[in-house]
């Protein structure tokens, strides 16, 4: 679809794409991102010709572009910039049918264009047809560049960080409806962007840049598991670093309920009530984990002045604290537990992770500790 | 005042005469401004390199007195409305140029972008986005040209070129207030009510798209 093939381009002595190549498959979402000066825009920019490479070739649907009159190259590839770009002297209708018009579309066509694109993002052509760009909002406004980019039924759309000056719930909004538009049309779709979460939310494959070449291209989940270098680790920041290696230990509640296996029955009958929990855990002597009792079976079973030992129940889930937290969530998830017991290496218990408890903990690493 | 009155009904249709002769001065002059300077703006927006030097060179010849142009003109191309009309023009071309050329730079570079980026040809750009929408300036440049005319216009009597100016001067030389009168206060109005219709043409050319406010 897309083939950049040992494309350089530099102003001057700055080389801004050393040596790049990558091919991009039709109807896919792919998303340039990377540090600003990394290449990303230029890279995008250069599929439309809007800037020529020194050298090196790019292919679009396996023709060589710079064979193609830039002209009818631009009007079969969608584009769409941050700033919108709305022509502010023409209306809404006026600026989606704008390339359909150029490229000599009857009136009736152009309107129907107009009329089923504002419908896709639930506009209704009545009501917004005949006013001006200045009359809407920024979100609406993207909405109608990201519909003139669709109009001429481009087989590529190029956006070049569409939605970075909308406000973070338009944004969603918007993302949401492109990645919604994208399946259904089946548009090949480049997207540059300098923020992580725009890019796992909607990429098929996530092209990393820095200095004008590729770090890594590779799907969403494959990145978010194998980062390539510390820098797009740092780009994935809060989606990886604290997440992935997550020990145990970082998730537990430390306020344990714990009783000796000596106890007597009714005596942890009265500590659970007190306490408001269904169950505890049992130690021996050495707080060594035993098991964990809970207040059914002590009804059941439980014999006034006995101790509890007998009634403890020895097969429950455990995790050591060193182990990984998903281990913990997947155990927890998995059996549908209130909880798992955590232990220390010499099998002390040292904690518990609950569904709360592990919930509290990632908000933690998303957000920070004030969340 | 009855002087006046009393000149004004023994001289109207001179007056009138003199008045369509300058409308006419003016008229001509400022459209062969409009032809030179509208086009030599798209150009120089598209080379900004040689713009500035280009203005430069076009503002020094401004400040030459108009009077010593006139001079000059009569005694290349002789005695007569010619002359005037050439000098005229050259005066009328700034303001206009200045204008063109700052409201087509001033067009958005990022609708410039968009517009390209589209599949827009240079000259559909040009047509369809960068005239639309700096239409306005353009036209405030013409009408400060016309006003300049409007006064200038009167020294080309010196020279021949009839108008206003001829009444001024008759005026001038033989003492009469009437005369001078007769001549600017036509002069004046004229300025006046061009520079309000011009006015009320911007109004009107400015895409709607740009006037509406949400």
């Amino acid at each position: 679809m897309i083939e950049f093939k040992n494309v350089t381009k530099k102003y001057g002595d700055t080389v801004i794409l050393k040596d790049l190549s990558f091919r991009i498959k039709e109807g896919q979402f792919v998303v340039l991102i990377g540090p600003s000066g990394c290449g990303k825009t230029t890279t995008l920019r250069c599929i439309n010709r809007l800037i020529k490479p020194n050298k090196g070739e790019i292919l679009v649907r396996g023709k060589n572009i710079a064979d193609i009159n830039p002209v009818d190259l631009r009007r079969n590839i969608g584009y769409v910039i941050q700033q919108i770009g709305l022509f502010p002297n023409m209306t809404i209708e006026q600026n989606i049918s704008l390339v359909p018009k150029l490229l000599k579309k009857s009136k009736d066509e152009c309107i129907k264009i107009s009329k089923d694109l504002l419908q896709l993002v639930d506009m209704s052509y009545e009501e917004y047809a005949k006013k001006y760009p200045s009359q809407l909002s920024g979100g609406q406004q993207q909405r109608i560049g990201v519909l003139r980019a669709l109009a001429a039924s481009p087989y590529i759309v190029l956006m070049d960080e569409p939605f970075g000056a909308l406000d973070p719930m338009t944004r969603e909004l918007l993302q949401d409806e492109v990645k919604k538009i994208q399946k259904k049309l089946k548009k090949t779709i480049v997207f540059v962007t300098h923020d992580m979460d725009e890019a796992l939310r909607l990429a098929d494959i996530i092209i990393f840049m820095d200095k004008g070449k590729i770090v890594q291209m590779a799907t969403p989940e494959e990145m978010l598991s194998n980062p390539a270098s510390e820098l797009i680790e740092g780009f994935l920041g809060k989606h990886i670093n604290n997440l992935v290696n997550l020990k145990a230990s970082e998730f537990m509640k430390t306020k344990l309920l714990k009783v000796t296996k000596d106890k007597k029955v009714l005596e942890s009958i009265e500590y659970m009530k007190n306490k408001e929990v269904s169950s505890v855990i049992v130690i021996d002597d050495d707080e060594k984990y035993l098991g964990t009792v809970q207040i059914e079976e002590i009804k059941k079973r439980g014999k006034a002045g006995n101790t509890i030992e007998n009634l403890i129940k020895e097969d429950n889930f455990t995790v050591n604290i060193n182990s990984d937290a998903k281990d913990a969530f997947n155990i927890l998830l998995e059996n549908s537990l209130p909880y798992v017991v955590v232990l220390n290496d010499d099998n002390k218990p040292a904690g518990i992770i609950t569904k709360t408890s592990m919930a509290k903990a990632m908000g933690d690493k998303l957000w920070g500790d004030e969340a | 005042m009855n002087t006046i009155i009393d000149f004004i009904n023994r001289y109207y249709k001179e007056i009138l005469h003199y008045t369509s002769r300058h409308i006419y001065l003016v008229f001509v002059s400022v459209a062969i401004g409009i032809v030179i300077a509208v086009p030599l703006g798209i150009l120089l927006s598209r080379h900004k390199k040689i713009a500035e030097p280009v203005i430069a060179g076009i503002s020094a010849f401004q400040t030459i007195p108009g009077l010593v142009l006139l001079g000059f003109s009569m005694m290349i191309f002789g005695i007569g409305i010619k002359p005037a009309i050439i000098v005229l023009s050259l005066y009328s071309l700034l303001p206009i140029l200045r204008n063109t050329y700052t409201g087509l730079i001033g067009v958005d570079a990022s609708l410039k972008d968009a517009a390209k980026g589209i599949g827009m040809t240079k000259n559909e750009i040009l047509f369809k986005v960068e005239l639309p929408l700096s239409v306005s300036t353009i036209i405030s440049g013409i009408r400060i040209s016309t006003i300049y005319i409007i006064s200038w216009a009167t020294l080309a009597g010196l020279i021949g070129a009839g108008g206003l100016g001829d009444l001024i001067w008759i005026g001038l030389s033989t003492y009469s207030k009437d005369y001078i009168l007769a001549g600017t206060i036509p002069a004046a109005l004229l300025a006046l009510i061009v520079s309000n219709l011009l006015e009320l043409l911007q109004k009107l050319i400015t895409p709607k798209g740009l006037k509406v406010k949400r």
